[in-house]
């Protein structure tokens, strides 16, 4: 469910941005602590775009991984599980670096191509 | 035809956002301290509310009852007199399972603004959704209970993460389930560390003048900031 909702947000976005253009190909960047799933969200997606200017458009997702980076230490580290702690100090000012991302990247929309005159 | 790439770079809850920050405007300009109450279902978001919402010294509170359908629960907070206001989210595809900027938005007109100090509203039951979407709250409280079991922080990250305080409910049960508590508050630490969280029972009372201390102070904070 949390996929469709989602799928909406984005189908949103899009159609702003096209205005009346068909759109063919969409490119989301999604950070792994958004707790996505990928199948679900196309499904979704090729769902709430019919009858829109994204039927039958493809998404495209781009994974981003997570990572984090503790203010006092300025270190950097990926993580695997939400486990919000510096390993090397223990402490919790400690900020998301990349993997809260949901953002459309990039559209490719069709266009009448334009026939010089000979 | 020919194809042509648009670089966008949005965050596509941008418009939920926006929606969020207008309502936060509106409620802020009336003086309300706004409170997003979630939890997945049957945690005790209600009862917990029966507990102290007819009860808050100096703050009065009325609700936004959010549910996919039905006034059970607002029938219920109604008979404590206070105001409560029912928002069903049926309307849409088969029901939404939280409530969005949207929805709170269109129900403004139907709150008693100028009579409350704090609105609390009751999101969907769902530890997923509600998280991802703002509807111009100050604070974010969650209720998860001990019948949940003690692996919850680390399966809903982001819910754990962006609520001010957890309140662990139904500790009443204790004695009676397997449930490793101190794991539990472990996890929490590990998911959202140096969150504040509340050992209540809806049921026994245990817990529930902290709760309401906790509330009253979100509501004298709004007082203490420059008009």
């Amino acid at each position: 469910m949390h996929e469709l909702s989602l799928s909406g947000a984005v189908l949103n976005t899009v159609v702003k941005h096209a205005g009346e253009r068909r759109v063919s190909l969409v490119s989301l960047r999604v950070g792994r602590l958004r707790q996505v799933v990928p199948d679900t969200l196309e499904f979704y997606f090729e769902f709430v775009a019919r009858g829109t200017v994204c039927e039958g458009a493809r998404l495209e997702l781009q994974i981003v991984e997570a990572s984090l980076r503790c203010n006092p230490c300025e270190r950097e580290w990926a993580i695997e599980i939400p486990a919000f702690r510096c390993p090397t100090c223990g402490g919790a000012d400690v900020e998301v670096a990349s993997g809260n991302e949901f953002e459309v990247e990039s559209i490719e929309i069709e266009e009448a191509a334009c026939i010089a005159p000979r | 035809m020919h194809r042509t790439k648009v670089r966008i770079v949005e965050d596509a809850l941008d418009a939920n956002n926006t929606i969020a920050q207008a309502n936060r405007a509106d409620f802020d300009r009336a003086g309300v301290t706004v409170v997003n109450f979630m939890s997945a279902p049957g945690a005790g978001k209600t009862s917990l509310l029966e507990r102290v919402v007819g009860d808050l010294p100096g703050v009065r509170v009325g609700v936004l009852e959010g549910d996919v359908q039905g006034s059970m629960d607002a029938d219920r907070l109604a008979s404590l007199h206070v105001p409560v206001t029912q928002l069903n989210t049926d309307p849409s595809f088969g029901g939404e399972c939280h409530l969005d900027a949207n929805m709170v938005r269109s129900a403004l007109d139907s709150l008693p603004l100028e009579e409350i100090d704090m609105l609390v509203i009751e999101n969907v039951g769902n530890l997923v959704c509600p998280a991802e979407f703002r509807v111009g709250e100050d604070v974010r409280v969650m209720v998860s209970s001990v019948t949940e079991g003690e692996d919850k922080p680390l399966k809903y990250p982001l819910m754990f993460r962006t609520c001010e305080l957890v309140l662990v409910n139904k500790i009443d049960l204790l004695a009676h389930l397997d449930y490793d508590l101190d794991r539990f508050l472990y996890n929490v630490d590990q998911v959202h560390p140096g969150a504040e969280r509340l050992l209540v029972s809806a049921r026994t009372g245990e817990g529930i003048d902290a709760w309401r201390d906790w509330l009253t102070g979100v509501a004298a904070a709004r007082e203490e900031m420059p008009a």
